[in-house]
């Protein structure tokens, strides 16, 4: 790797997704004077907040109360979450969903107007805003073609950075980046640095995740010292096709569809999630109910009905079906087109007339860069925001609908932050950060290029590897046995990464090296996954160890802080307690009448 | 079908740095029913030559990384099925019409100045607070322009346009479909600063309404309608340039 030119800017932006233009703007309107950078290893519109189907949620409508979007994510949250970043958050999002509808998002509307709401998973209300159901495309494309507006975003597409550059006093200044066409390295520096490059769902083999979800921005500041926080928090979506993976979104429970085994049954009633109203009653979906259950707890009740022998067995492996049929074309085409589109493309079948497989999915990762309530983590001068990073508001179990929205939160949140540091902190060691850069690029070269060909091996095995023991590891159910397991081939994996072999050792668009760049990132935050997992020893929320059933508040009502080790042995382990407000820890109920109780 | 069935993939390659042109390689992928174009190259990339590039990322067709040209036309290779091929050879190439800047991988910078060159963001003279509420847009008013708005920038239709590949100065389809997307837009005001880069030289007359962006398109989107009713608008607000003094000729919003 050759080094390449340095270039200054006010504010640095790793990641072009919903949470890093959000920041951008929010730096470039408030600060008109700054220079914003916007790195990210692919062009903006590529991200993968582009494949979010089915809204964002924000409580605007009379029938519904901040009160109760704090209320149900916390509970949703199994009390894992922060209570003043919740509440944050939900005072925040309205006045950010209605910026983001005035900066061009085509939310679909109600007769007169205003913007349409649908129910979502583990909500007493409806309060998810959609644009039919490609939510997260629109939101994506309304804030990218925004940020064309202003002069001062500087854009480094197809820029992959690999490492925080750290200033003598400490302070973080900028990163370093492979520019792909060329395969230099760049100083990309800054007054301040946001992290916004979302999850790591790669990690696993079965993901709704795509390609470039691979933890870069975690492991990044992992290495740099920052801690990992909860990162045994794993989400699977309840409906996922087998074989790719692909989502089918919530939506299609919010608009009513069902969840039925090999014998036709409702079979979430059998796991205290209330009682199923029949589909053409009024009633139904019920919110907090049924198919409107939260995903941990929709997750789980499919181990357990094929532990139970009660799901379908297919080329692609177990599933139930998602059955749509009774919501008619009409609808179909109306409010979950995609879903249409994709059953039909990837599963062969039309929703019209037959049931969707489905079977859970990783899909997020709860945990995250260690930040506190704004965005900022332990070094000075560096923020993160989005999937990548864990205020946290998702606890141990993300809401549906919420991640969206706190892209618009937090990413305007950490802009603004990281603008006023920027202002306070002006004067850095650019010498200093060049050579920290120059360093990289000769660690990169001597990593992957001068390494001998023979006796190294394949991205794909180690990959692979990776994959087989995470899933088999740190699913949705876990052990410390299996935990133990992880923990030892994430550790043979780092060792014999030392030594991977790649073919191609050429400058311009070199995507294998970004891959095995990747796979190192994937390595990190498996690593804190699955000791984060074996140190826990409690079920909460999307944590389910066979061995240790209960929550424990006593102890576990914490986050953990996994540290990295630079001699490459197991992560620290610490904890952090959780702040509690207004909402003392209680029954994590839903059914009926479950939700906030008023006087 | 036998266990080792394969099929046979035929690669371009060029590499700027070795390549002094570009050359066809050949690849025997594993046939599996279940997978996309994109699963073969990947398949090739993990296992056989790790140097072979290409662009992709959520393989469920609504990043827009993917696109390139299969047995010669231009395709989400996400959403191309090996079984729509079998058993023949499938050639697969980089979309034409753009530079290449290796193997699959084609320069992106002009199509990403098209699309800024359009003002593709709301532009208003009174921008709300957003303490009054959001904007208020009928479901009619959203149907005029939500499917200019689905538009996943995968460049499909520059590779299908017989003109975007000679007339640098043509806007090209997807990009005028986004400038037509927020002209449409019931809360834009926006129309004449938009319209007066449209009108500009080539930039939509270069159009021959050949109507191959529309065909290819994997969303569904009508780029070729958006032309020619911009071009109606084009060409009015042209006639009103003759009866009104400049830069007062195109309503606010109204005249949608």
């Amino acid at each position: 790797m050759s080094h390449g030119t340095t270039h200054q800017h006010d504010v640095i932006i790793i990641g072009g997704g919903g949470a890093g233009l959000r920041a951008s703007i929010a730096i470039a309107q408030e600060n008109p004077s700054f220079s914003v950078a916007c790195v990210s290893k692919v062009y903006p519109m590529r991200s993968h907040t582009v494949t979010a189907e089915g809204g964002a949620a924000a409580s605007i409508k009379p029938n519904d109360t901040l009160e109760d979007h704090i209320y149900d994510t916390i509970s949703g949250a199994d009390w894992l979450a922060d209570q003043d970043a919740v509440e944050y958050f939900v005072n925040q999002a309205p006045a950010e969903m209605i910026q983001l509808e005035h900066w061009g998002c085509p939310w679909s509307r109600e007769p007169d107007g205003s913007v349409a709401v649908r129910p979502f998973g583990g909500m007493k209300i409806e309060r998810t805003w959609f644009a039919a159901d490609k939510t997260g495309f629109h939101m994506l494309h309304s804030l990218f073609q925004t940020t064309l507006k202003y002069d001062n975003i500087v854009r480094y597409d197809e820029h992959f950075a690999t490492r925080l550059l750290i200033d003598d006093d400490g302070r973080c200044r900028g990163c370093a980046a492979i520019e792909l066409q060329t395969g230099r390295v760049k100083a990309i520096l800054g007054k301040s640095v946001i992290i916004c490059t979302g999850g790591a769902g790669r990690v696993f083999p079965f993901t709704t995740n795509g390609a470039i979800k691979t933890g870069d921005g975690m492991a990044m500041a992992y290495r740099a010292g920052v801690a990992l926080k909860d990162m045994e928090f794993i989400q699977y979506h309840p409906t996922g096709l087998p074989g790719t993976g692909i989502l089918i979104t919530e939506a299609s429970r919010g608009e009513g569809g069902i969840l039925i085994n090999k014998d036709g049954y409702r079979y979430l009633q059998d796991y205290d999630l209330g009682q199923p109203l029949d589909v053409s009653d009024p009633g139904h979906p019920q919110k907090r109910a049924m198919e409107l259950g939260p995903r941990d707890k929709l997750s789980q009740c499919f181990i357990k009905e094929r532990w139970a022998g009660r799901t379908i067995e297919t080329r692609d492996g177990h599933v139930v079906h998602l059955d749509l049929r009774h919501l008619g074309e009409a609808k179909i085409d109306k409010r979950i087109p995609f879903v249409r589109e994709l059953a039909r493309s990837y599963a062969g079948i039309d929703p019209v007339h037959q049931p969707i497989p489905v079977r859970p999915v990783v899909h997020y990762v709860m945990g995250g860069i260690d930040v506190d309530s704004n965005s900022a983590t332990t070094i000075p001068g560096l923020y993160a925001a989005g999937e990548c990073a864990c205020v946290s508001i998702n606890g141990a179990n993300r809401l549906g609908s919420n991640s969206l929205t706190e892209l618009l939160v937090f990413g305007a949140q950490a802009g603004k932050h990281a603008a006023r540091f920027a202002m306070d902190h002006p004067d850095y060691n650019v010498a200093a950060l060049e050579t920290q850069a120059e360093d990289e690029g000769a660690r990169v070269r001597r990593a992957f290029f001068d390494a001998p060909r023979k006796g190294g091996e394949r991205i794909v095995t180690l990959r692979t590897e990776l994959h087989e023991a995470m899933e088999n590891g740190a699913g949705i159910y876990r052990d410390a046995e299996s935990l133990e397991a992880a923990c030892a081939t994430v550790a043979d994996l780092r060792e014999r990464y030392r030594k991977l072999n790649i073919d191609d050792r050429t400058h311009s668009f070199n995507t294998e090296l970004t891959a095995a760049l990747e796979l190192g990132s994937l390595i990190d935050c498996a690593e804190a996954m699955a000791h984060s997992g074996l140190q826990r020893t409690e079920s909460r929320g999307s944590h389910q160890r066979l061995d240790h059933k209960e929550r424990n508040d006593e102890e576990f009502l914490a986050h953990s802080l996994a540290f990295h080790q630079a001699d490459g042995s197991a992560p620290q382990i610490e904890y952090k307690p959780v702040t509690i407000t207004r909402w003392p820890p209680g029954a994590r109920t839903y059914g009926a009448g479950s939700g906030l109780k008023r006087e | 079908m036998a266990d080792k069935d394969t099929m046979t993939l035929e690669v371009f390659r060029y590499h700027p740095e070795t390549d002094s042109e570009p050359r066809f390689q050949s690849y025997e992928v594993p046939y599996n029913e279940d997978w996309v174009v994109l699963d073969a190259i990947n398949w090739v990339k993990d296992h056989v030559d790790g140097s072979l590039t290409h662009r992709w990322s959520c393989r469920m067709g609504v990043c827009g990384s993917c696109g390139m040209m299969v047995n010669g036309e231009p395709k989400l290779t996400c959403a191309a099925f090996l079984k729509d091929y079998y058993p023949f050879p499938i050639k697969v190439e980089p979309l034409v019409n753009f530079a290449v800047e290796r193997d699959l991988v084609v320069a992106m910078d002009g199509f990403m100045e098209k699309l800024q060159d359009v003002k593709p963001y709301i532009i208003r003279d009174d921008v709300n607070d957003t303490s009054d509420g959001e904007y208020r847009q009928s479901p009619a008013e959203l149907a005029q322009y939500k499917q200019y708005s689905m538009c996943i920038n995968c460049m499909l239709c520059y590779a299908a346009c017989p003109v975007a590949g000679h007339e640098d100065d043509f806007l090209g389809p997807a990009a005028l479909a986004l400038g037509h997307r927020y002209n449409k837009d019931s809360r834009d005001q926006g129309q004449a600063e938009r319209l007066d880069v449209m009108l500009a030289g080539e930039a939509i007359w270069g159009c021959t309404f050949v109507g191959e962006c529309t065909v290819v398109c994997p969303k569904h989107v009508d780029p070729a309608g958006a032309i020619q009713q911009a071009k109606a608008m084009a060409a009015q607000e042209y006639f009103k340039g003759f009866v009104m003094p400049k830069g007062t000729g195109v309503a606010k919003g109204a005249a949608k």
